[in-house]
């Protein structure tokens, strides 16, 4: 049932929304047509709708301090939109830092490299609880001196600085120390995305997991390969098809790589087998 | 060891944080800016007050920046804020660190112009030169000319400028318009500018005034000894 077909429609979508939306937050400044103004963070588009990055909200309202109306609307109205998409949707099509640490995976690959380190994947959450701590004790959003993410975009848009400096060490870990190491660990920012795609709405799903030959491609480029597992390999009454772990980033690289088409985009509803026929 | 790790590195990066945060006197903070520590809670570092700017005054920190990365500032000495009556920079604000609450511009503290070198400014040395005087939007009130005898040519007055805090919004256009090479007048952050007096301390010829007579009543008005022979009074 092998089937030659593109192996890379989900990874090129992907990027082309990356870039995309990069491309959007760049025209403004570089070419004066002013889509979207501001960053990541938080920006207005078309000077009509606002969208605030929910961690810098939660960081923000920890430090002690209530926005304004027009953050918290910006935020609902992006909270909104992950929780249809799945949280870290983010993580895999608008964050910019993504495309930095899959080059280091790439490169990873191909030099054939073996990161020794395997920090836990529950690092991040006690991260984030420790810098929630933290800002709330010094009154801060002590994340945002170190933050490559909001560092990169806004560099990017707004000047770079040495801001290079922490991406390079963001790569490097990845590419030396551990293996997927910033996002799929540390990234405190993807933790918080995270749990906003506990109840997300679109998932990728298994259905056809009867057809897996166990050729283990999709868990060699998932970013998060311990969501595959349960939904992949559930039988009977275990778990559904459906790829229900929060850190699941919706990338679809499973879609692309996998020749027996396993999986595809659906929804979270019915994650019950039918019954074979 | 999971959560030591993260606890040590979350406090490293706290540690980071509060040391980095501390404000070089030059760089300046938008109009209706918080206290410099609520808004480093409160800033996004968004930028949108930069891109509302019409004059491009505003620049995000970049990383090695002394200022807090990423957070709104100027240097009153390269540009100026040029004080818009409807002060967009707030109006962009998304989370309120710009305070809202500032709708008349003239209410703006950004800080306060202080003649910080008595030894250069022109005026000090007799002359006229009167450009930050001149150049001020509030042009007779934040600065004025306080006339002072030449001891130099025994025949002329100093026009000496002199900043009055009550109204000083700290713009820096003074600043930025000093003739001289560098400049004698300065816009400094409020902290640093101003003296306090001991919150126990009571003007007297104030308290008088407000209580409409002498605060001790009965007491012996003494003769004043006037200097250089000046007998009695």
């Amino acid at each position: 049932m092998v089937r030659s077909r593109w192996r890379w429609k989900w990874l090129f979508l992907r990027r082309l929304t990356q870039v995309g939306i990069l491309g959007l937050f760049l025209l403004g400044p570089m070419a004066g047509i002013w889509i979207v103004k501001g960053n990541l963070s938080s920006n207005l588009v078309l000077d009509l709708l606002p969208l605030t990055d929910p961690f810098l909200l939660l960081q923000t309202t920890v430090s002690g301090h209530l926005p304004e109306t027009t953050a918290l609307l910006g935020t609902a109205i992006v909270v909104t939109f992950y929780l249809l998409v799945g949280g870290r949707a983010f993580c895999g099509w608008v964050c910019p830092v993504n495309i930095v640490t899959d080059a280091a995976a790439w490169l990873r690959e191909m030099l054939g490299l073996r990161p020794r380190a395997r920090p836990s994947r529950t690092t991040r959450y006690w991260l984030l609880g420790t810098l929630l701590i933290m800002t709330a004790l010094t009154g801060i959003t002590v994340w945002e001196w170190v933050n490559p993410v909001s560092m990169l975009h806004r560099g990017l848009i707004f000047g770079f600085g040495f801001a290079w400096v922490v991406l390079l060490a963001v790569f490097l870990f990845d590419l030396l120390v551990a293996q997927r190491g910033w996002c799929s660990h540390l990234c405190p920012m993807g933790a918080t995305y995270s749990l906003l795609g506990a109840g997300s709405i679109i998932r990728v799903r298994a259905d056809d997991r009867a057809r897996c030959d166990d050729c283990m491609e999709c868990f060699r480029v998932c970013p998060e390969p311990q969501v595959i597992q349960p939904a992949l390999k559930g039988t009977g009454d275990g778990p559904g098809p459906v790829i229900t772990g929060m850190n699941c980033t919706n990338c679809g690289r499973c879609i692309d790589v996998c020749d027996q088409i396993v999986f595809h985009f659906g929804t979270r509803f019915h994650n019950k087998m039918e019954a074979s026929s | 060891m999971t959560a030591c790790g993260a606890a040590l590195f979350g406090g490293g990066v706290t540690l980071y944080a509060t040391n980095a945060s501390a404000m070089p006197a030059q760089a300046l903070r938008p109009p209706g800016v918080l206290d410099e520590e609520t808004f480093l809670g409160a800033c996004v570092r968004c930028g949108l007050c930069v891109r509302d700017c019409p004059y491009d005054t505003l620049d995000l920190a970049r990383v090695g920046e002394p200022v807090a990365v990423g957070t709104p500032y100027f240097i009153a000495r390269q540009v100026a804020c040029e004080m818009c009556e409807d002060i967009p920079c707030v109006k962009a604000c998304p989370t309120g660190a710009l305070d809202p609450e500032l709708t008349d511009i003239d209410d703006a503290r950004m800080g306060l112009a202080v003649l910080i070198d008595q030894e250069t400014c022109l005026n000090f040395l007799g002359l006229r030169c009167d450009v930050c005087y001149q150049i001020c939007p509030l042009i007779g009130e934040a600065i004025t000319l306080e006339l002072d005898h030449n001891d130099r040519t025994g025949v002329h007055a100093r026009f000496l400028h002199t900043v009055n805090s009550e109204t000083c919004t700290g713009c820096g256009k003074c600043e930025a318009a000093c003739v001289l090479d560098v400049a004698a007048i300065k816009v400094l952050p409020i902290t640093l500018a101003k003296g306090q007096l001991g919150r126990h301390y009571r003007l007297g010829w104030e308290e008088q005034e407000k209580a409409g007579k002498p605060l001790l009543e009965n007491i012996i008005d003494l003769p004043d000894r006037m200097p250089a022979g000046g007998g009695l009074q």
